[in-house]
């Protein structure tokens, strides 16, 4: 150390701060000494102690869930080449992510049926915000037509994407089969956002009827997806969609909320009003295929005031886990958790109408769906986490006593049959 | 590092790839693979990407710091990794105990008075930091349009403001710091924030930073603090003593959890106690030794991001600062003296450092006179990969010339920095062609991003078609 001191001709570290004033300068860090690893280690895991898992409490909560992700996908996450490096501003010294990211874009597009995505937002509700802007960029207009069943967080999240550019959120009301009402008429209007399967987990394949509405409102239809919903159903292609974003929750854990990603991917025609990191494939001087970064001049840090998002950092790590998690299910692997989530949703659906819930809408569900007993949400959740289950998410915004329950791959017929009677337990306490 | 010619995953041998189930979707093109073959393919990739294991990588602004392996260890937990966000609060007491403690501690490394760990990102927390400001002017019944902001600043910082309905006005420095006159003359009563980063981008300390924050005081403006370059400053001062009101830190950077390629980040806003009622919902409080969220502030901006931020993120850094403690100072020492001496060596082996003084954590060379060799600062980067250097920072922050801003972190040894010098110094003296036709062995040669760009071969179905 003296040995650097003396090359930059400084007599000691402390002159190296002297820059700052006297008046603002601190005497140290109000922290404790630092601990070693392993203390550190035993103080997290005691801390994480005072949690209950999945598997120490079954859940039912809906909007994100519980799915197993294979070994392989942690492995691959855990290369360090990957997770420690920086965005690939280097194309040279960073084909390896490049590709990978350009795999992972190339995935989203064959799900969704779009042409182009971007290397993630956020989340999805900072999709949803980012979207709401562009739809309102390539318009020209300010209105953007949201359902009236979202997820609270989600809407918040959007009014404070929505408050700069002062853009008008209209919520639009849904029948009485828990879908959007389609026959709207409104002016004005720049996006149209829907989601499917929607908030109360609600499969709509009235693909007509959406392309028209879109149609003659001429709008941009923005519509939020479930990826694995993707692998079984129609993709928005299919029924007008420019965009589209979602939770791209695959490979991912649930981690009390994040990280995970918010997918965003979108017509052709529409790119260069596309928010965050695009990766193109291109050549190198010898003509060998590349991968690097592009269409850059959309963003902050060329464009600034005038970009089209303020998105630096992303999630991408995400993004590959995504990848790696769809790589290794494949097709096939990807219907089969699909087709098992819608399964284990129905068998446990079935299973609460047989003890007196019923079903308020009268539509197909995929792995999330609403039931109405004569219980309010809240304290069947309290009695149901007394005999440590934790139930679905009440929905009494919307309906009275109405619950959301949220099921997949991972909710065995053992865990559902228990929940179910204990469901039932309470049941029977209260009346 | 490696070179391979990798398949694209749509290229790889397809293993029963025979539909089995009859679905409602006709056709989805994602192939089925060995899992073998699948691991193959990442490690490939892998190999081929540069890491802060790998190497030297010091790029200016982003503080490329080791990654402790026990942050990753510490966040493969099923008490977070199956823990899901709406729990009953009783059976979350753990993390809702890391969030409370985290904000504490940087609420006391930062001087501030109530942090936010909800943004998931540097970018993410000034947007929440400026709809914050907005809030507060519309509270007192203001209407202030403005935000200033230094021509040095990163592009998110104008981005930013402008996404909270902000009218950005630059203003130009002055031998590398604030222009103090501009300054004063870009203040009105429709100011709404200043947006600093202090150091700032060229790693020079703005020591008139008292000045500035009373004339922000005077103007009943906000102070912003763009935490980019914490690492700086631990333990010498804080963005609280010098008076600013909103504060926004980059997790990523400063508290060493990893870049992700991109992301995860993690982006927390503090603020003074004004303007705490602004903060985003939840807030996790504590009574009788229970943490519960508390969703009832009326005065609240809303969410900002889906549930509480990127969490593991947020515990990564929270080890970090339980690992290091107090002795987080002494990073910054080592940091501020890693810099201060590449930088002379550097000056030294006869590279331009515009401004030329005593710098912070980074700096910032101006390599625009090899112009007059029709060489760039890109040339320059693409020649340091052939020797096994991640390139700085280049064409960064805008007004240096042909700018290559470094930051060698506190990590890096007298060895790594003398040997980077020397580097730098035999490039200077190397062929012009060598250089222009540089990187000569990366897994590619120099990538055509203009092609890129022109032809927009974003999928493998563009790929197809091309
Ligand atoms: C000075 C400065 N400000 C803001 C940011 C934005 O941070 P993030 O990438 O986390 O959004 C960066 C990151 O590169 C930065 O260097």
């Amino acid at each position: 150390m003296d040995e650097i001191l003396d090359y930059i001709g400084v007599k000691s570290i402390e002159n190296l701060f002297s820059i700052i004033p006297e008046k603002i300068r601190i005497a140290g860090l109000n922290l404790p000494d630092g601990k070693n690893e392993r203390e550190v280690e035993m103080k997290i895991k005691k801390i994480l102690n005072m949690n209950k898992s999945f598997f120490e409490m079954p859940s039912f909560l809906p909007i994100i869930k519980p799915h197993y992700v294979p070994p392989a996908v942690d492995e691959i996450v855990g290369r360090q080449e990957f997770y420690t490096s920086y965005t690939p501003y280097q194309p040279e010294a960073s084909q390896g992510i490049l590709q990978a990211m350009f795999e992972y874009q190339s995935i989203i597009c064959e799900l969704t049926g779009m042409d182009a995505s971007n290397v993630s937002m956020y989340d999805s509700s900072t999709a949803l915000g980012e979207a709401s802007l562009m739809a309102c960029r390539i318009k020209k207009r300010n209105k953007i037509l949201i359902p009236k069943n979202v997820f609270w967080h989600k809407k918040s999240v959007l009014y404070n994407y929505a408050k700069g550019a002062n853009l008008k959120i209209v919520e639009v009301e849904y029948g009485e089969d828990g879908k959007i009402k389609t026959d709207i008429n409104e002016k004005d209007v720049a996006g149209i956002y829907i989601e499917n399967p929607n908030f109360f987990g609600i499969i709509d394949d009235r693909y007509d009827e959406i392309e028209e509405m879109k149609e003659n409102m001429d709008a941009i239809l923005i519509v939020g997806v479930d990826p694995l919903y993707l692998s079984i159903f129609n993709p928005p292609s299919y029924y007008g969609a420019d965009i589209v974003i979602g939770e791209g929750y695959l490979g991912n854990y649930m981690n009390f909320g994040g990280p995970s990603l918010g997918i965003f991917a979108c017509k052709k025609e529409f790119i260069r009003q596309m928010p965050g990191k695009i990766v193109g494939a291109t050549t190198d001087i010898n003509g060998k295929r590349a991968f690097c970064m592009t269409l850059q001049t959309r963003e902050q840090h060329i464009r600034r005031g005038k970009a089209t998002s303020n998105i630096c950092s992303n999630q991408a790590l995400c993004c590959i886990a995504f990848l790696a998690y769809v790589s290794i299910m494949g097709r096939n692997g990807l219907q089969r958790v699909a087709i098992e989530n819608m399964k284990n949703a129905k068998y446990m659906a079935d299973r609460l109408q047989k003890i007196g819930f019923r079903l308020p809408f009268n539509s197909k569900f995929f792995n999330e769906f609403v039931v109405v007993g004569n219980i309010d949400g809240k304290k069947l959740n309290e009695k149901l986490f007394e005999k440590n289950i934790q139930g679905g998410l009440p929905v009494n915004e919307y309906l009275k006593n109405g619950i959301l329950f949220g099921v997949t791959e991972m909710h065995s017929k053992e865990i559902i049959d228990y929940a179910v009677e204990k469901i039932k337990d309470v049941m029977e306490e209260i009346q | 590092m490696a070179k391979y010619d990798e398949p694209l995953l749509n290229e790889i041998e397809k293993r029963d790839d025979d539909k089995i189930f009859e679905v409602e979707r006709e056709k989805l093109n994602i192939p089925n693979l060995n899992e073998r073959e699948v691991v193959k393919h990442f490690i490939h990739l892998s190999q081929m990407n540069y890491g802060v294991d790998t190497g030297f990588y010091p790029l200016g602004s982003c503080t490329m710091k080791y990654n402790y392996k026990l942050m990753e260890k510490v966040v493969k937990n099923d008490k977070i990794n199956y823990v899901h966000p709406l729990q009953n609060e009783k059976s979350v007491q753990g993390c809702l105990h890391i969030i409370y403690e985290l904000e504490k501690m940087l609420c006391s490394i930062t001087g501030m008075d109530a942090f936010s760990l909800q943004p998931c990102a540097g970018a993410h927390g000034e947007l929440t930091g400026m709809l914050i400001a907005k809030a507060y002017f519309e509270s007192i019944g203001e209407e202030r349009k403005e935000v200033i902001i230094p021509d040095s600043a990163h592009g998110t910082n104008p981005a930013s403001a402008k996404m909270a309905g902000f009218e950005v006005t630059e203003i130009p420095s002055k031998n590398g710091k604030v222009d103090m006159n501009a300054l004063k003359n870009a203040i009105s009563e429709k100011t709404a924030a200043f947006m600093l980063t202090n150091p700032n981008t060229l790693g020079i300390f703005e020591e008139e930073i008292i000045d500035i924050a009373e004339e922000m005081k005077k103007a009943g403006a906000i102070l912003y603090y763009d935490g980019a370059n914490m690492n700086a400053i631990l333990g010498k001062t804080n963005p609280g003593i010098m008076g600013f009101d909103i504060v926004h830190l980059n997790l990523h950077k400063t508290f060493a959890t990893p870049h992700g390629g991109g992301g995860p980040g993690a982006g927390p806003v503090g603020v003074k106690k004004y303007l705490e009622k602004f903060l985003p919902v939840p807030r996790v409080c504590k009574k009788n030794g229970d943490y519960f969220f508390d969703y009832n502030r009326p005065y609240s901006i809303g969410k900002i991001s889906n549930f509480y931020g990127n969490f593991s993120v947020l515990l990564k850094a929270y080890a970090y600062i339980l690992l290091k403690g107090r002795e987080l100072e002494k990073i910054t020492e080592r940091a501020v003296l890693n810099s201060n001496y590449l930088m002379e060596k550097l000056r030294n082996a006869g590279y331009e450092v515009p401004f030329y003084g005593r710098r912070m954590h980074e700096f910032v060379l101006s390599l625009s006179k090899l112009r007059e060799r029709g060489i760039k600062a890109i040339d320059v980067a693409k020649r340091l990969l052939d020797y096994g250097f991640h390139p700085p920072t280049i064409y960064f922050p805008l007004i240096v010339e042909e700018a290559f801003m470094i930051e060698p972190t506190e990590d890096e040894s007298k060895k790594t920095l003398d040997e980077f010098a020397d580097t730098m110094k035999k490039i200077l003296h190397e062929d012009e062609e060598i250089l222009k036709n540089s990187p000569h062995n990366m897994p590619v040669r120099r990538v055509n991003e203009v092609m890129a760009v022109r032809n927009a071969i974003l999928t493998w179905n563009d790929l197809k078609i091309h």
